[in-house]
């Protein structure tokens, strides 16, 4: 990038050097300095029309929109000048006079820029004596919900179905201050896309029904994560209330999803929320399962083991560590593994390059075939009689208890139980699904990328890699793992394709696998 | 614009003519619209540009069959067409008719229009000489502007400059004036720029109704700052003289207010027409329109308050200078200067309230 001219400018005094063409707003960001905007986002197109991020430049006639005005070099710019800071008080208090203050019963409080921007630069108390304007709630389809009342008409919402989701659903009817958001004839919200207008909304006026009253912001616990639910993994953000998952939002990564997140993916999280859970090792005896401890339970597992082929089938929902040391036990035994990848339709977001919910909808696939993993759509074909079958996770369930029959003896290590295995498994290992242990993923495009810990495991669930760690070593072979980092780094020194990847150096964006193509997902 | 860019060139002519109080572009498009077809044509091809848009108010039924018809009359004489006048160059005028926007008489929000867009103004830069219809560099005058091309080409430009006061160069040619309101004679007037205002309301339009005498004058449609009667009456008729007296030229649309009428009311109406007709985008003008003419309405109902003043002045000042396009100017100018020039008039209704109504404060 040496090619771009770079212009200086200061910037609340501070010196900035920026990319020609960046706008005030973005140059203000990188000497760490926020001006209140509503209706910029830095993922859709220009609007200007909140007139929020209104600043002094010097030598400028007028106030100038700061997200609609490109930094030049030798400009002085004041954002809390005493001109700047009494034109943000007005359109605060402008955009409050038709605003119902309903924040006690709205969703959007703790986490509200209206809220937030009120607090810092409005004004103590509104002058409004006269009636306020009133329009009911609509249902805008999908998951949003739109309360009329609270929207300060930014136009993101319009901006993304028309401008990233390509897709022109939302329209801004009427005029004056009788204007608000109304779907066009027909359409609705439904677009796979569509629940990034609840996210982009900077108040209380397009909600998700899904987490509607669920939760206070403030009351939640976050943690950054990966999405599960298909191939492309989407950066995002786990909200628990109370050990349950409340929401899902995404995470900016521009090398892979940009802002946002699709619906799908946001709200297939009960699944992670199972009350059902294997929550104590559970051991064959006398034809029972019985629950036992640990130490019990690992040694009935390797010595189940001993002497015998295994053959793995494991989830491609679980982490890049626990599938190289699930390889590492099937290789170990002489056996092999597979996995299977459940199907669905795609759904690109085609505002950004290369973003889609994918067809593959499982996180890991990429990583299962990565370790040695055969993916096949009967993965139980290469079961030979008398191998024991080591299942891992939630392929359980959908698997056919005529194929595992094969088996001479069927090993568990997963987070659920169903009723026929209850009758077939000899040992059943608990582990803590992927929101409650960290990790690694790697996305259909060599992306490897940490999730973190959301959530406690139930009982005495452990981690997988911990669990499958814990395997290996009764059967005789090293010590354990005790973090994920630990595995992590034995993975990127035996499989050539992590060669070079540290578990510290992933950071919060990830890093290619060796030779994958140069850029994974969205734009880069 | 720059000859041979290699981009379309587009001249728009603007005819969305809904400022109140300003009725001049119809009399022009109703009585001579081939001067405004010649001037489009020649403006076209002066910016070398094949197609003009004549942009046209939905109200304006009459204008838009003349403007059709004289555009008929054009191509048949080969004026208009791929081979205008026999140049080999082609030139295409189109009647567009708007669907009743007062905002889109804003040139940005015009071309929206005109491509089939909400009519939003867009925010500037990028200008439309850079980017203007389609994204192609785009020149965009008034219908008088235009209709006055093709006498200026036959007469010469130093005959043109020849009308206008003589101590003020910057102001030649001629303007027409709308006049309506309290006066004898309203209509529409042409004279030379720097004509006395005094002459021209006394004289040519017959001084005030039997009785009656002038309170103040809008003389630039209801967007400018109002004139009180002795402001007007030393005001010349051009662009700096108005400037000089405490208001703009503005559209030329005179409006006459006399002593008979409640100027609170006057305001507060010129109020609720630029709440109805704000785009809705930007913050201030969206909401500070609606704002101050509920304000000015409770005022003229009695209900008003004494602090109502300040207010209005001070959602005047929020709503000056900070917005995309200038409709938002263009409402806090009038209530301004009314509050600013007539403050006697809006107390006298504050005070003789009879009930005194303050709902409890909700924002």
């Amino acid at each position: 990038m040496a090619d771009v001219k770079m212009v200086n400018l200061t910037i609340e005094g501070r010196p900035a050097s920026v990319p020609d063409g960046t706008s005030i707003l973005e140059a203000a960001k990188t000497v760490g300095v926020l001006i209140p905007h509503y209706c910029y986002h830095p993922g859709l197109p220009v609007a200007g029309v909140c007139r929020m991020c209104l600043v002094e430049v010097e030598k400028a006639p007028k106030l100038a929109p700061s997200c609609a005005t490109a930094a030049a070099e030798g400009q002085v710019v004041h954002v809390h000048s005493e001109k700047a800071l009494e034109a943000r008080k007005g359109v605060l208090e402008m955009l409050l006079i038709n605003h119902p203050l309903d924040c006690p019963i709205c969703d959007q409080s703790g986490e509200c820029e209206l809220q937030d921007y009120t607090y810092h630069e409005g004004r103590a108390e509104g002058r409004l004596r006269d009636p306020k304007r009133f329009n009911p709630v609509e249902d805008f389809g999908g998951d949003v919900v739109y309360v009329t009342n609270r929207c300060i008409l930014c136009t993101r919402c319009v901006r993304f179905m028309d401008d990233v989701a390509h897709e022109p659903t939302l329209t801004v009817a009427e005029r004056g201050d009788r204007a608000l958001i109304a779907k066009f004839e027909g359409r609705d919200l439904t677009h796979a896309w569509a629940g990034n207008v609840i996210d982009l909304c900077p108040v209380g006026a397009l909600l998700s029904k899904d987490s509607l009253n669920k939760a206070r912001a403030w009351e939640l616990d976050r943690a950054a994560s990966v999405c599960p639910n298909c191939s492309q993994g989407c950066n995002m953000i786990v909200e628990t209330r109370d050990n349950q998952i409340v929401r899902l939002r995404p995470r900016p990564n521009d090398q892979v999803n940009e802002f946002f997140m699709c619906d799908h993916g946001r709200l297939s999280y009960r699944w992670l929320n199972r009350k059902d859970r294997v929550e104590v090792p559970l051991v064959r005896q006398a034809g029972v399962l019985a629950s036992a401890d640990w130490e019990i339970a690992l040694r009935a597992a390797a010595s189940a083991l001993a002497g015998k082929r295994a053959f793995v089938l494991a989830s491609p929902n679980l982490s890049n560590e626990t599938l190289f040391l699930l390889s590492r036990l099937a290789s170990r035994t002489g056996g092999r593994g597979a996995f299977r990848v459940p199907q669905g339709d795609e759904a690109p977001l085609p505002g950004v390059g290369d973003l889609a919910l994918r067809r593959d909808r499982a996180a890991n696939g990429r990583g299962a075939e990565l370790v040695g993993f055969t993916r096949s759509d009967t993965p139980l074909s290469g079961l030979g009689a008398g191998d024991v079958l080591v299942v891992a996770d939630e392929e359980l369930a959908q698997l056919d208890a005529g194929d595992a029959a094969r088996a001479g003896a069927i090993i568990v290590i997963g987070t659920t139980l169903p009723a026929w295995a209850r009758h077939a498994a000899v040992v059943v290992l608990p582990i803590a699904n992927c929101v409650e242990e960290e990790g690694t993923f790697t996305n259909l495009r060599g992306r490897v990328q940490r999730f973190f810990q959301a959530k406690a495991a139930p009982g005495v669930a452990r981690p997988s890699y911990f669990v499958v760690g814990d395997l290996l070593t009764a059967m005789g072979e090293g010590a354990g793992y005790w973090t994920a980092g630990q595995a992590f780094d034995a993975l990127a020194a035996a499989v050539p394709a992590f060669g070079g990847l540290s578990y510290d150096g992933l950071g919060m964006r990830g890093a290619m696998i060796a030779g994958a193509a140069a850029s994974a997902g969205a734009t880069a | 614009m720059k000859p041979g860019d290699g981009k379309p060139h587009y001249l728009c002519c603007n005819a969305d003519e809904s400022e109140p109080g300003t009725f001049k572009d119809r009399e022009i498009m109703r009585w001579t619209p081939h001067a405004l077809v010649e001037g489009c044509a020649i403006g076209a091809y002066a910016i070398g540009a094949e197609v003009a848009y004549v942009y046209i108010r939905g109200e304006y039924t009459e204008p838009i069959e003349r403007m059709n018809a004289a555009c008929r009359e054009a191509y048949a004489a080969g004026i208009l067409g791929t081979n205008a006048m026999g140049t080999g160059k082609t030139v295409h005028v189109y009647v567009h008719k708007g669907a009743g926007a007062y905002i889109c008489g804003e040139e940005t929000a015009l071309m929206n229009s005109l491509e089939g867009r909400r009519g939003n103004p867009r925010i500037k830069p990028p200008f439309p000489a850079v980017a203007g219809l389609f994204g192609q560099p785009t020149t965009i005058n008034n219908v008088e502007t235009l209709a006055a091309v093709p006498h200026i080409l036959v007469n010469g430009a130093e005959w043109y400059k020849k009308f206008g006061r003589p101590d003020n160069p910057k102001s030649t040619g001629t303007k027409l004036f709308s006049v309506c309101g309290n006066i004898r004679k309203p209509g529409n007037y042409e004279v030379t720029l720097g004509f006395p205002f005094k002459d021209f309301l006394y004289d040519l339009c017959g001084g005030p109704l039997p009785g009656r005498e002038f309170r103040a004058i809008i003389p630039g449609g209801i967007s400018v700052p109002i004139q009180t009667r002795e402001e007007a009456e030393n005001s010349p008729m051009d662009y700096e003289g108005f400037v000089a007296n405490g208001t703009m030229l503005g559209s030329g649309g005179v409006i006459v207010i006399d002593d008979a009428q409640n100027l609170v009311k006057q305001i507060a109406r010129a109020a609720r027409f630029f709440a109805h007709e704000s785009c809705a985008q930007c913050t201030q003008c969206r909401e500070g329109t609606a704002w101050s003419t509920r304000i000015l309405e409770r005022i003229v109902a009695g209900e008003g308050s004494a602090e109502d003043l300040d207010t209005l002045l001070d959602i005047g000042e929020n709503m000056t200078g900070k917005t995309i396009c200038v409709l938002s100017d263009s409402c806090a100018t009038p209530i301004a200067s009314g509050i600013h020039k007539f403050r006697g008039d809006f107390e006298a209704l504050i005070k003789k309230k009879t009930v005194h109504m303050v709902p409890a404060q909700v924002a």
